[in-house]
C-alpha cells in the first residue's frame, strides 16, 4: 500500500461570529497560506475534497458555493462529504493510495453563527421517519456525561481539570477563541446548560475554517524533508439509535484500536475531539492516553468550528510532531451523537 | 371524530433560521446599488468582471478585489416567456424572464425585460435599466424595475465569450 503523508495544515482565526465574512471568504485564507508556504499552486494538486454540512448554510448544495474558494480552471477533480473535513482527508488518503493522485487539498468550513446549532444539528444527525425529535446536541451529551458518571468510569473533578487544561493549553493555539483562564470556584459557578454539563463544559459556537495537503511518500519529500506520515487509520460507527447503545461502551473505538495496534505504540502527544469536557477523560481512559499529553491545542472546549474540529484534531497533531521531538502522535476524530463515529488516525515522523 | 376531519396523514412543519450573510463582497456591491450605482469586481489574475460578486473568481480561486463601475446597459443573452402564474408574484404573465448580460461584465444575472411584445424580444436585444424612484432603493437588485429595449444595434452573444488574457 503506497504511504500518504501530511505536508502541511493551515487554520484561520476561530470567531465568534464572522459577520459579512461568507463561507468562500473563509477558505481563501488558509487555502491561498498553504500554497504560499509550500510554494506550490492549485496546478500541483491533483485531487480536492472538502468537508462541511449544508444546514449550516440553510442551503441545499451550499457545498458547490465553496468551490469558489478554489481555482477550478482548467477543470479538477473534486469531491466532498457532508461529515467533518478529517473524513474528506480519509478520502483523499484513499484517493492517494489507489494511485489515482499524488497530491490532495482537504478544506472544511463551518460557521455556526448564523443560525440556531442545536436544532441543526439535530436535522443533521437525528434518523427521523415520520417527525424530528429535535433532541440538541448538548442534551445527548448530556445523557452520556451522566451513564459516565454514575458508572465511576469518570469523575466530576475530572471533567474541571478537562476545562481548566483546555484554556490553560489555549495559549499554545495561536487561532483560540476561548483563552480566558478559570479556576474550579469559576467553574462551579458558571451556567448550568443541561445537568450535569454547565456552560464550560461546552465547545463555543465557533465559525472558521481550516485546510490540509497530503501527498504520497514520494511527492511528499518534494515537498518537505519532514513529511509526517499517516501509519494507521481506522473509523468506526456506532448505531444512529441512541437507545441501542451502552454509551458507556466504546465498542468502535476498541475495535479501531485493535485494528491499528495502537497498545503497541508509545504515543508522545494526542489531540481528540471532543466536544464536551466529558469525553476527554473518557476517551484518555479508553485510549490509554493518561501520561501522554492530550489537546495541547486546547482541543474543542476552546474552539470547536463544525465540520473542521476533526480535521484540526488531526492538523494540530502534525503541528506538535512537526514542532517537538516527538515521534508518534494520536489524532481523533468524531461526528453524531454521543461519540458515535470515531476515527482514530496514527502520525508518526520519521527521523 | 367526524367523518370529514379523517386524515391518512400528519403534517408535520418544520423550519430553521437563520442570518443569511451576503458575504463582505456582495455587501461592498448591495451598498452600491442602494445608491443606484452597479459596481462589479473584477479578478486580478484572469481580470473577469463579475456582476453581482460573490467574493471569489470561481476559475482562479481569488478574490476580487478590484472595483469596476458599470453602466446598467447591456444585452439580452437568454431568455424565456413565462406564461404560468406563480402564487404570490404580482405580474401577470405572459412576461420575460432575461440573462443579463451588462457591458464590461463577464457573467449575466437574472431580470425582468419589460416595454416591449413578448413575441419581439430576441438574443442579443440591446436593453437598459429602468430604475424605482429613488426614494424606493434599498440593498437589492429590486431597485431595477425591469430592463427595457433601447435603439442600438443587437449584439452577436458568441462574441461575449471570455476570453482568457
Amino acid at each position: 500500500m503506497r504511504k500518504v503523508a501530511i505536508v502541511g495544515y493551515a487554520q484561520h482565526p476561530i470567531l465568534e461570529n464572522a459577520g459579512a465574512l461568507n463561507e468562500v471568504e473563509l477558505i481563501m485564507p488558509v487555502v491561498h497560506q498553504l500554497f504560499d508556504e509550500l510554494g506550490i499552486s492549485q496546478n500541483n494538486i491533483d485531487f480536492t475534497c472538502s468537508g462541511s454540512c449544508d444546514y449550516l448554510q440553510g442551503a441545499a448544495f451550499a457545498f458547490v458555493e465553496g468551490l469558489s474558494a478554489i481555482q477550478t480552471n482548467p477543470p479538477i477533480k473534486e469531491s466532498h462529504v457532508e461529515m467533518d473535513a478529517a473524513w474528506a482527508m480519509y478520502e483523499s488518503m484513499l484517493k492517494i493510495q489507489m494511485g489515482d493522485a499524488d497530491t490532495a487539498l482537504i478544506y472544511g468550513f463551518g460557521k455556526s453563527s448564523p443560525g440556531r446549532l442545536d436544532s441543526i444539528i439535530s436535522l443533521q444527525m437525528d434518523p427521523y421517519y415520520i417527525s424530528p425529535l429535535w433532541p440538541d446536541r448538548v442534551s445527548l451529551a448530556a445523557i452520556q456525561a451522566r451513564v459516565l458518571l454514575e458508572k465511576n468510569i469518570i469523575t466530576p473533578e475530572q471533567m474541571i481539570t478537562a476545562v481548566i487544561e483546555a484554556r490553560t493549553n489555549s495559549k499554545n493555539n495561536k487561532n483560540a477563541l476561548v483563552t480566558e483562564l478559570v479556576d474550579k470556584e469559576a467553574y462551579l459557578a458558571s451556567e448550568n446548560i443541561s445537568s450535569p454539563l454547565n456552560e464550560f463544559d461546552c465547545p463555543p459556537i465557533s465559525d472558521g475554517s481550516s485546510a490540509m495537503i497530503i501527498a504520497s511518500e514520494e511527492k511528499a519529500y518534494e515537498f518537505t524533508d519532514h513529511p509526517i506520515f499517516i501509519e494507521g487509520i481506522d473509523h468506526r460507527i456506532e448505531s444512529s439509535n441512541i437507545g441501542s447503545r451502552d454509551l458507556s461502551k466504546p465498542s468502535g473505538i476498541l475495535a479501531s484500536i485493535e485494528q491499528l495496534k495502537l497498545e503497541k505504540i508509545k504515543f508522545d502527544v494526542a489531540e481528540l475531539h471532543t466536544q464536551f469536557s466529558h469525553e476527554v477523560p473518557y476517551l484518555q481512559s479508553v485510549l490509554n492516553l493518561s501520561d501522554v499529553p492530550t489537546n495541547l491545542s486546547g482541543g474543542p472546549l476552546v474552539g470547536n468550528v463544525m465540520m473542521c474540529a476533526g480535521l484540526d484534531a488531526i492538523g494540530k497533531t502534525y503541528e506538535s510532531l512537526k514542532s517537538h521531538d516527538f515521534t508518534n502522535g494520536l489524532a481523533h476524530a468524531s461526528s453524531g451523537p454521543c461519540l458515535q463515529h470515531n476515527m482514530l488516525v496514527h502520525l508518526e515522523k520519521k527521523s | 371524530m367526524s367523518e370529514e376531519e379523517k386524515k391518512d396523514y400528519a403534517e408535520s412543519p418544520i423550519n430553521l433560521e437563520y442570518h443569511y450573510t451576503a458575504g463582505s463582497a456582495t455587501t461592498r456591491f448591495l451598498n452600491q446599488v442602494k445608491e443606484g450605482k452597479i459596481v462589479g469586481q473584477s479578478c486580478p489574475k484572469c481580470s473577469a468582471v463579475y456582476v453581482p460578486p460573490r467574493g471569489s473568481c470561481p476559475r482562479c480561486g481569488v478574490a476580487t478585489n478590484i472595483e469596476v463601475p458599470l453602466t446598467d446597459k447591456g444585452c439580452i443573452e437568454s431568455f424565456t416567456i413565462v406564461h404560468i402564474p406563480i402564487p404570490g408574484n404580482p405580474i401577470v404573465p405572459p412576461y420575460v424572464c432575461a440573462m443579463i448580460r451588462l457591458d464590461g461584465a463577464n457573467i449575466s444575472f437574472l431580470h425582468l425585460i419589460q416595454g416591449i411584445d413578448v413575441e419581439e424580444i430576441r438574443i442579443g436585444m440591446r436593453i437598459q435599466a429602468v430604475w424605482k424612484p429613488k426614494d424606493e432603493w434599498t440593498h437589492s437588485l429590486e431597485n431595477i424595475k425591469w430592463f427595457t429595449p433601447i435603439d442600438e444595434p443587437d449584439v452577436d452573444v458568441a462574441t461575449l465569450r471570455f476570453q482568457e488574457s
